[in-house]
């Protein structure tokens, strides 16, 4: 069996993988300290969190801090397994390299 | 294909690093705590200082207080081993900020994020309690439990607060606990006890991160 087919092609970008990882030892993150834990252009951000979004491996949740919107976001169980599977896959074939 | 285990390690390395950076505070100095340990010798000399001149402990003028019935904040503010250690707590704070700031801009690491919140809260946590209850030791008079009091409780908050921050955190908790703990059998020596918690270990702790993660 090609093992490469269990590797998961959302996460072939960094950044989208680097949402992700964040979202799995986080039970949400606002957009602001995403941005500054990825350091990219807010533009660059939304598009991968759309991104991500429309796979249904996170949700978005609007809300107010004062009259600030802050948006949040959280992985959901779909995204959390997935992105199992993608680092699952990801040490099944260093080990077979090895 | 050694291309491709080069990509793969990359990934893992990358999911890594944004894990540790999102849920752990990791810019914390080791030159902040040399600071804050130094802070504390000299906040011991000058208590013992004040000790040794007034004839006993000039705790005990607080005694007067209590038996009076109207222990208040005036009666603390106006009394120089109170003002001792909260200048000394002041000094030993603001120097480890500095240190911890330096190096968040040198690390380009955010200072005040969602992670050095979380750390915040959960060393407070203990400290807050602890910092009642030693209020309240001092109001029952048991002058002799307050040195363990403080390095038991910030013991517990530096273990607490470890989960989100440099794991060595832990083991620095674990050696104020230790002090603390062998201090109960040994009430009289509360000062040297403290000394040691907060000015040798927090030292001998900072000199080792220093030299583990900062020293160029």
């Amino acid at each position: 069996m090609n093992p490469i087919q269990n590797l998961n092609k959302t996460f072939d970008n960094r950044i989208r993988l680097g949402i992700m990882s964040v979202l799995m030892v986080n039970v949400s993150i606002n957009f602001n300290d995403l941005k500054e834990l990825l350091q990219i252009t807010d533009g660059n951000l939304a598009s991968h969190i759309k991104g991500l979004e429309e796979s249904g491996y996170l949700q978005v949740q609007k809300g107010f801090i004062g009259r600030k919107t802050n948006t949040t976001y959280t992985a959901t169980k779909v995204g959390e397994n997935e992105f199992k599977q993608h680092l699952a896959a990801l040490e099944k074939m260093i080990n077979a390299t090895k | 294909m050694s291309n491709n285990l080069q990509n793969q390690t990359d990934q893992l390395q990358h999911i890594r690093q944004m894990m540790e950076q999102s849920s752990r505070f990791i810019s914390l100095s080791g030159l902040s705590g040399i600071a804050a340990g130094t802070c504390a010798l000299a906040g011991a000399y000058f208590a013992s200082g004040v000790i040794n001149r007034g004839a006993g402990s000039s705790l005990k003028e607080l005694d007067n207080h209590i038996y009076n019935g109207n222990l208040n904040i005036r009666d603390y503010m106006g009394n120089s081993l109170f003002l001792i250690a909260l200048f000394t707590l002041m000094a030993a704070f603001v120097l480890s900020a500095i240190f911890t700031w330096l190096r968040s801009k040198k690390t380009n690491t955010l200072i005040w994020g969602s992670a050095s919140k979380r750390l915040l809260i959960n060393v407070c946590i203990p400290m807050v309690a602890g910092g009642i209850y030693i209020l309240k030791l001092i109001e029952h008079g048991s002058f002799g439990l307050i040195a363990p009091g403080c390095l038991i409780f910030y013991g517990l908050a530096l273990v607490n607060g470890s989960k989100y921050t440099l794991g060595e955190v832990r083991f620095l908790g674990y050696g104020q606990i230790i002090l603390g703990v062998i201090n109960l059998w040994y009430t009289g020596y509360g000062l040297y006890f403290w000394a040691a918690g907060f000015g040798v270990l927090h030292i001998v702790y900072g000199a080792i991160m220093w030299s583990k993660y900062e020293r160029q």
